[in-house]
């Protein structure tokens, strides 16, 4: 892991410190191979500065909490290699877009989870309670669509890349959308159209310009843009037949 | 009902959309074809004049492109202002009203 790539090369990173105001902190760290950013981060703070806030857990890409912009792009860090992302040897890191900063690279996630609901991202069981598995066929459309959106990590990710949310803070998101396309698909939820009406709102899935930065950038290889297509396709048809 | 206009908007800009592609596709190729040796008033309106299909396809040009344009405008206007609500569906809808007259003016002045 820790094999020096060369003797004494080092990285410049600047920092975001404070909240929506605030300056870039400038850091010097030594470059080694197969160093992930958040590494960067976690070093600064352990041997140089203590008071960098950032926010992590898992650091092997499950819990989607390590989100950051990286030389203004939206990454998860704890997966994303130093190398891969270095600018003119310089790393330029900032918290996640489109999200109220708390401080330094935290932001406040509660708006993200907060449309995760309102875009009706809960579950609703057909059959509380049952003991037995419900059988779903691996081979069915819906089985196939809920399996292409399932794996978000809820990383923010998405939201971050997206234009739309800057431009209408309320819109619901890709990645809430792309929970709620999963849901429509879930053979075993009991209300399927009531998830197609919380998103057939205003700000919601039509407000989707399909410029697919949510897919360009999402670590998990997911794609929000062809959900948010179905949910489309899945109002237009339920509106027209008057179930909507 | 008001929560789901966005998504009648949605269907109407798709139909719209539908309906413009192959009109624009005609318009385009007739006026190649028009301009083939120099362009000339009269000759323009040798062709539409009293011409029930011209003034049908221009007819439904007219009112798709006004449609389209109108739920367009409104889209980047609240995105890219702070325009929003009541007062500007207004507008939008008094957009598309200028143009269904301004363009039914012109298809009944050269048909
Ligand atoms: S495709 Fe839709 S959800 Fe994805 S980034 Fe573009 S506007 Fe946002
Ligand atoms: S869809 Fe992808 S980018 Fe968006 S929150 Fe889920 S894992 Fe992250
Ligand atoms: S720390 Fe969990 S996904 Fe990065």
């Amino acid at each position: 892991m820790s094999e020096q790539t060369k003797a004494g090369a080092t990285i410049t990173v600047e920092i975001w410190r404070g909240r929506e105001d605030g300056h870039f902190d400038s850091f010097s760290v030594p470059h080694e191979e197969k160093q992930t950013i958040l590494d960067v981060v976690t070093y600064i703070q352990r041997r140089i500065d203590p008071t960098v806030s950032y926010r992590f857990a898992c650091r092997i890409g499950m819990c989607g909490s390590c989100a950051m912009m990286v030389n203004g792009a939206p990454r998860w860090t704890c997966r994303t290699h130093a190398s891969k992302v270095l600018k003119d040897g310089k790393i330029r890191l900032q918290p996640l877009r489109n999200l109220p900063v708390i401080k330094d690279l935290v932001t406040d996630m509660t708006v993200f989870f907060d449309k995760w609901q309102k875009a009706g991202g809960r579950f609703e069981p057909s059959q509380p309670g049952s003991q037995e598995f419900a059988e779903v066929s691996p081979e069915s459309k819906e089985r196939a669509a809920a399996s292409a959106g399932i794996e978000c990590i809820g990383c923010g990710v998405c939201y971050a890349a997206c234009d739309v949310v800057a431009w209408n803070p309320d819109y619901l998101g890709p990645a809430q959308l792309n929970r709620a396309w999963t849901l429509v698909n879930d053979v075993r939820d009991a209300d399927r159209k009531g998830h197609l009406a919380a998103v057939a709102v205003d700000a919601g899935c039509h407000a989707c310009h399909s410029h697919q930065n949510c897919t360009r950038y999402c670590p998990k290889s997911l794609n929000p843009t062809a959900s948010i297509a179905g949910l489309k396709r899945a109002t237009m048809t339920a509106a027209l037949k008057g179930d909507l | 009902m008001s929560g789901r206009i966005e998504l009648w908007l949605y269907v109407a800009q798709r139909l719209s959309a539908m309906v413009l592609a192959p009109l624009v596709i005609v318009h385009i190729a007739t006026i190649i074809y028009a301009i083939r040796d120099g362009l000339t008033a009269a000759e323009i309106l040798g062709r539409t004049e009293g011409s029930i299909l011209w003034a049908g396809f221009y007819g439904l040009f007219v009112a798709a492109a006004a449609v389209h344009g109108a739920i367009g405008l409104r889209t980047i206007l609240r995105e890219m202002t702070a325009w929003r609500g009541r007062s500007l569906d207004v507008a939008a809808s008094a957009f598309c009203l200028m143009i269904l007259v301004m363009g039914f003016r012109a298809v009944g002045a050269v048909t």
